[in-house]
């Protein structure tokens, strides 16, 4: 197991914020559209957190488009992901929040938590 | 040189590319090995080398045929030992380590395993079957179903699937991409998947199949 700690090492991104399920985060995408890439950014709720330390460590966002919800699924050590910025951190008593999924409106809403 | 050697499968884990595409990669331990014994026309019928894999706890483990088959090379003993072809016009004696560095330059690999065991298995997990419906009275859940006609031909033709062992057999993974090596480390990263357990032993050869630059 620790050989493949040392290769995912090589990987990892040196620094990353502290974020966790229920906080709203703004997530910079790197798009490459033919020839050309831009950054997307991608505002909501983190869902979900996967993969624990490691290099294929996932987490999920989930916004509301229009209506309509919207979640995508991020590996937080891809280079496609350059930036991610905590907006806001939110109290929440589990760890996925699937939950929200059957929600909408008022109801879909994640109290604040106060740092420190 | 020896076409390939033998390795100890580590495990899986990815990897990112510069425009962020993930490769699946299985890290494998390959070698060091040492050429135990060479094979020649004139002796065994064929020109071939057999590689021991290099292992600290084997020399605890040898009985006394063994121990005399290492002497004769001049090597410490090896638990794990198999036979490899030879490629090129180079050399090969007794005594010689391979490490991981033969496949360097080398494209593509063939990996032979022992893929996990399943046990006895039905038709649905072992060949992919259908089976039937669960519910609403239909009494036909996860059986084989027919086998065959009747009178004619008054037997199951051979090669019919039916339940049985499943894994646990000897699987070759032909053309998987080399991604890395780390001579070093003696570590080869190939792209996929590749039978066995982790820690499993695997034989890997240069691929005889497909392209193979260099």
């Amino acid at each position: 197991m620790d050989v493949i700690r040392s290769i995912e090492a090589e990987g990892l991104k040196p620094e990353l914020p502290e974020f966790r399920s229920g906080d709203r985060v703004r997530v910079h995408v790197r798009v490459v559209e033919g020839e050309k890439s831009r950054t997307q950014v991608f505002e909501g709720d983190v869902i979900a957190r996967k993969g624990g330390e490691g290099l294929k460590a996932t987490f999920t966002v989930r916004k509301t488009s229009g209506g309509i919800g919207v979640e995508r699924v991020f590996p937080l050590h891809s280079p496609n992901v350059q930036k991610i910025d905590v907006v806001r951190h939110g109290r929440v008593r589990r760890a996925k929040l699937f939950y929200l999924r059957g929600l909408r409106g008022k109801k879909a809403r994640i109290r604040e938590r106060r740092v420190r | 040189m020896v076409e390939g050697l033998i390795g100890r499968k580590i495990g899986m884990t990815q990897l990112f590319g510069e425009d962020g595409r993930v490769t699946p990669v299985t890290v494998i331990e390959a070698g060091p090995c040492v050429v135990v014994q060479r094979k020649t026309a004139e002796k065994d019928g064929r020109e071939s080398a057999q590689l021991g894999l290099v292992d600290p706890a084997a020399a605890k483990r040898a009985n006394k045929p063994q121990r005399g088959h290492h002497e004769k090379a001049g090597v410490p003993p090896t638990r794990m030992r198999r036979e490899f072809a030879l490629i090129g016009d180079d050399e090969v004696k007794p005594g010689d380590a391979v490490s991981v560095g033969i496949f360097e330059g080398v494209s593509n690999v063939d990996i032979v395993g022992t893929s996990k065991g399943r046990g006895f298995q039905g038709v649905i997990k072992r060949h992919g079957f259908g089976g039937g419906r669960a519910t609403h009275g239909s009494m036909f859940h996860r059986a084989p179903g027919s086998i065959g006609q009747s009178a004619s031909p008054s037997k199951v033709i051979k090669g019919m699937r039916g339940p049985g062992q499943m894994g646990n057999q000897r699987v070759t993974c032909k053309n998987l991409k080399v991604v890395r090596i780390d001579e070093e480390k003696n570590l080869l990263l190939v792209r996929g998947s590749v039978p066995g357990s982790r820690g499993s032993a695997l034989l890997i050869r240069r691929s005889k199949s497909g392209a193979q630059a260099g």
